[in-house]
């Protein structure tokens, strides 16, 4: 058996070294250590009273629900709009480098920035107010960022989509790069319509970077908090503000352990169904 | 394309470059000097003429001399000041150039929110190994550093400065509840004004003295704007980075039951959230995202608004002629207001304790004082008369704090203290009820019996007995 | 050229398009850029100017001369270059694995990473920072960049292994028949064309350091980033600072852009013209 241990079985093993021995050492060991508070006492024992005490604080379900609307508003929008842009700059437009330059922008921009931004536009006396009335659908302005309507979670969304569809953009962008363009040019002269050739060439050729895509996307999404605090002064509960003020504010690490697991749980089974649903061809190189 | 891009970025550059070299704001130069009056001993020696034969002479000449020196100053060092008031960019520049500039050492003033100097601080007593020297925090941060045993006792530093003036109760609360034990100094204070826009004047109910308001007026005074104006002009900081939770515990509570906790779950308690609910429907609703007043005061989003101090300054200042201060309402119960008390700590494992110490020292001082209320706007904790010299907006401030503690039916509430590290958890409590209440619409009575019950077991948990306003409790203070 | 025409049906709605998605982009940016530039009082003016009437630097100037920034901006410089090197120095041989191998293990190794940077960090503030204090690694460059190169590790490594299994294996495989050994192929062929991915994981790295503050703020004290330095005044300092500090934060990280998107542009732009 150890004899066809090859030296080539063991290369994969050598490559992933170092990156797992950097994440074990700066990263993993202090996570076991905080997640761990999650589920012990002060005595080191045992306890549920930590998630309990999670699960009947009266922001919990709140938490949950707005962080799932926003990640199945969020990410779908994302994709959609990511795919225009990635099929826009592809498609050999004039000025498409300079659409490319302005399309991956909000990369750049951190979320504190784009929270002040967005705020801006949405307050009372912001930008999107004196736009309105200065095109005379409003007569006084209007207040959108009130917690007791939707817009709040609705300027959530509008802004989360701004500041975190570039790295989509850019990473369907980089994909759509290595599908040789003889596939397509071969199912044209098939005779397969744009359409149809978005659908089954494009797309599937772009699997394995949407599910990178996806998945990161998706992890981010569960831990997005800036922006809420900026746009809803923290009043629309979101997974991540917990974890955040049970630490910070009110100094109970074990409940924002417990926040935090919850976060690590749903990121990973989420992780898995993508990585089960959307699993691309093996590649491997012979010889 | 690529060239025109390359030169936009150039200019960007250039500019901000530029920009960065325009004159700075702040003076920070300032020569020390002294004048001193010493005795100087010296030795002449003279050769003189005695009947044509030169003798010298020798004699010992005591002179009293005025010298200008450079004041000769201790080097006290390097002292690293982890601070979560002042922090704002004008503040802070202000601590660095004028506040501290007199210390003779290097003072680092590092300007950070609270988290991060509680995490910051625990680290350090965690890792055996400091590198801040002083800390400068709200009362209400230091019981999470006193449980973690991370700071050290100044008890000695505190009998020495006995003679500054500082008030006994403010003393005591540095004690965070224990007998002997100084974990901090009070350093400066501040409280809770409201204040108005004086177009909002012309809507103030008929008899109404803004000097001395009720809670009634302001809720008619609400109701005036927005019937008249059709919009709500009255905000709170209720966002999360707001102290919306001041405002409840320190003073509609007080003002409405009495108490901050054994009420709490009183019939007038009820009486309380119902006028609260009324006067929310004349409250601008994007209060909820609101965490410093001043801000919506200046863009007039609302007119007349509840705020600590120092998040009011701005207005004040930007536009003096604009606002006016007015000193809380007053409410069945009395007139409920709650001072806010900055400390000065040093960390146990403190690098620089001996700096550490002058620094204490020295930010206690009449002229540092002064300094820190002209400058940051923070009232001194010590017993120096301030001239009047302070900048109008704050001298406006200052004229409504005095009236609402020189009230005859003031109600000063303490902060919490005996919660210890938990202090937090009962700001969230007071903040939920508030949220499920108004927010959500949730029965009153139903809900402050389950946040009651939370309260109580905290209470309880912590075994702290009443605090004022709350009349004094055998063992850990009851919520009625 | 041909097949390109038919993608949209019509290039002009393509324009419009085009155009729509670039102004949601761009629009905010340009109402930070003109309140940072106004005067200390006109950031409260309402109706809100879509022109600026008066143009100042006041507020810019003070926040840029304000103690420390300076000194701050050097400081996310050098640990977001630092973080950029490593983080593909230990990334990118796991992506080519990733991509090109299949082994035991695989997807738990991929759930790993992952888990990595599902975890909120704040919760971890405490533990690091004591860490980091008795390493000695406190307040330092390379303390920061490593956590940062932690927490950019699983873009890193799952964004270059979505690039390395779209260069074609094929092309590896040829170049091995042809005489070059594994590691050759890999440099001659999969990482020239692999570029283009290798520079966008660059990019998201390098923004990911430049704008992370948690991590930052909590092991950095005389020394912090500029986004540590900030996120307090971001935080609590009056509204027109608040513009001055947004769009101060912003321009590196722009102008750093238009720096790399001509190693994005140029290898596609072989591709598509």
């Amino acid at each position: 058996m150890i004899a066809k241990l090859r030296a080539q079985n063991l290369e994969p093993y050598l490559l992933l070294l170092p990156s797992t021995i950097f994440l074990l050492l700066f990263f993993a060991w202090p996570m076991f250590r905080a997640l761990s508070l999650a589920i012990l006492n002060d005595e080191g024992q045992f306890t549920l009273a930590h998630i309990q005490r999670m699960t009947s604080d009266v922001a919990f379900w709140d938490a949950i629900r707005n962080t799932f609307i926003l990640l199945i508003t969020i990410i779908p929008l994302q994709f959609i709009l990511a795919l225009i842009m990635a099929l826009i700059v592809t498609s050999g437009l004039r000025g498409s480098g300079l659409l490319i330059y302005f399309y991956a922008l909000p990369i750049a921009i951190s979320d504190l920035a784009a929270g002040i931004v967005w705020f801006a536009v949405f307050t009372e006396r912001g930008y999107l107010n004196t736009l309105l009335t200065n095109l005379g659908i409003l007569d006084k302005p209007f207040i959108f960022l009130n917690i007791q309507t939707s817009w709040p979670l609705i300027a959530v969304i509008i802004a989360e989509v701004w500041r975190a569809t570039s790295i989509v953009f850019v990473i369907l962008v980089a994909g759509l790069q290595g599908i040789p363009k003889e596939y397509n040019e071969a199912a044209e002269i098939f005779g397969a319509n744009w359409y149809t050739r978005l659908w089954r060439v494009t797309l599937p050729m772009l699997r394995p970077s949407i599910q990178v895509a996806l998945i990161l996307r998706t992890i981010l999404a569960f831990q997005v908090f800036a922006v809420v605090v900026a746009l809803t002064g923290g009043n629309l509960r979101v997974l991540a503000l917990e974890a955040f003020r049970w630490y910070g504010d009110f100094r109970n690490a074990n409940v924002a352990a417990a926040y935090a697991a919850l976060i690590l749980i749903f990121s990973m089974i989420v992780s898995v169904v993508y990585l089960r649903t959307l699993r691309s061809p093996e590649t491997e190189l012979t010889g | 394309m690529r060239k025109k891009l390359i030169l936009v970025a150039l200019l960007l550059v250039l500019a901000l470059v530029a920009v960065a070299c325009q004159p700075q704001t702040v003076e920070v130069t300032r020569v020390v000097t002294q004048t001193e009056t010493v005795e100087v001993t010296r030795v002449v020696t003279e050769t003189i003429e005695v009947e044509g034969e030169p003798v010298v002479v020798t004699q010992v000449v005591v002179e009293t001399v005025t010298v200008e020196v450079p004041a000769e100053q201790p080097d006290f060092g390097k002292v690293v000041i982890l601070s979560t008031q002042g922090v704002p960019v004008e503040e802070a520049e202000k601590m660095r150039g004028i506040v501290l500039a007199d210390f003779p050492g290097e003072p680092e003033f590092i300007g950070v929110e609270e988290p991060v100097l509680l995490d910051r601080v625990l680290a350090e007593a965690e890792a055996g190994e400091g590198s801040v020297d002083v800390v400068i925090a709200l009362h209400g941060t230091f019981p999470t550093l006193q449980a973690a045993d991370a700071l050290m006792d100044l008890s000695d530093l505190a009998a020495e400065l006995s003679d500054r003036g500082i008030p006994d109760a403010f003393m005591e609360l540095g004690k965070l509840g224990t007998e002997d034990t100084q974990y901090y100094i009070p350093l400066m204070q501040a409280t809770y004004i409201f204040a108005a826009n004086k177009v909002a004047l012309d809507y103030l109910p008929e008899g109404a003295d803004p000097d001395a308001l009720t809670w009634d007026d302001i809720y008619n005074w609400a109701q005036n704007i927005a019937n008249e104006t059709g919009e709500n002009k009255l905000g709170f900081p209720a966002g999360d980075r707001g102290l919306m939770h001041r405002f409840l515990e320190g003073y509609i509570y007080p003002s409405f039951t009495g108490g901050m906790v054994s009420n709490f779950k009183s019939e007038e308690a009820v009486a309380m959230w119902e006028f609260m609910r009324n006067l929310w429907q004349y409250t601008n609703p994007q209060s909820t995202t609101y965490a410093f007043m001043q801000e919506q005061l200046l863009s007039e989003e609302v007119w007349v608004a509840f705020d600590h101090t120092a998040r009011l300054k701005d207005a004040f200042e930007q536009r003096p002629d604009d606002f006016i201060a007015l000193p809380s309402p007053t409410g069945p119960a009395g007139l409920g207001f709650m001072p806010v008390i900055v400390g000065v700590g040093i960390p146990k494992n403190a690098p620089n304790p001996e700096g550490a110490m002058e620094m204490i020292r020295y930010l206690l001082e009449d002229e540092t004082q002064i300094n820190i209320l002209r400058e940051i706007g923070f009232f001194p904790a010590t017993g120096v008369e301030f001239p009047g010299f302070v900048s109008t907006g704050i001298r406006l401030e200052g004229e409504a704090v005095a009236k609402q503690a020189a009230s005859p039916n003031a109600l000063p509430a303490l902060l919490p203290v005996g919660l210890g590290e938990r202090g937090g958890e009962i700001n969230k409590i007071y903040r939920d009820t508030f949220t499920r209440i108004i927010l959500n619409g949730e029965d009153i009575p139903t809900v402050l019996e389950e946040e009651g019950a939370k309260l109580q077991a905290l209470l309880e948990e912590t075994g702290a007995p009443c605090w004022p306003p709350d009349p004094p409790s055998e063992g850990a203070c009851q919520v009625r | 050229m041909s097949s390109k025409r038919t993608w949209f049906s019509s290039r002009s709605l393509l324009y419009v398009v085009a155009l729509l998605i670039a102004l949601y982009i761009l629009v905010p940016i340009y109402l930070i850029t003109i309140s940072a530039f106004s005067p200390r009082n006109a950031v409260f003016d309402y109706p809100k100017p879509f022109f600026p009437k008066a143009f100042s630097v006041e507020t810019l100037s003070f926040f840029l001369n304000s103690f420390g920034v300076l000194e701050s901006v050097q400081m996310s410089i050098i640990v977001a270059i630092l973080t950029l090197v490593l983080s593909l120095l230990i990334g990118a041989p796991a992506g080519y694995t990733l991509a090109r191998y299949v082994f035991v293990g695989k997807d738990s190794y991929r759930l790993a990473i992952l888990s990595t940077r599902a975890f909120p960090i704040v919760i971890l503030a405490i533990p690091l920072a004591v860490t980091f204090i008795r390493w000695d690694l406190d307040d330092t460059a390379i303390g920061v960049a490593l956590l940062h190169t932690a927490m950019a590790l699983p873009t890193t490594i799952l964004v270059t292994s979505s690039v390395f299994v779209s260069v074609s294996k094929e092309l590896e495989e040829a170049a091995m028949v042809l005489g070059c050994s594994r590691f050759g192929a890999f440099r001659r062929v999969a990482l020239p064309l692999a570029l283009p991915g290798l520079a966008a994981s660059a990019i998201f790295t390098f923004v990911l350091s430049w704008n992370e503050v948690f991590a930052a703020a909590i092991l950095t004290l005389q020394n912090p980033t500029l986004p540590a330095r900030l996120v307090v005044q971001l935080n609590q300092s009056p509204l027109p600072f608040k513009f001055a500090g947004g769009f101060f934060i912003l321009v590196p990280a722009i102008v750093f852009m238009l720096f790399v998107r001509r190693y994005l542009f140029t290898l596609w732009g072989v591709k598509l013209k």
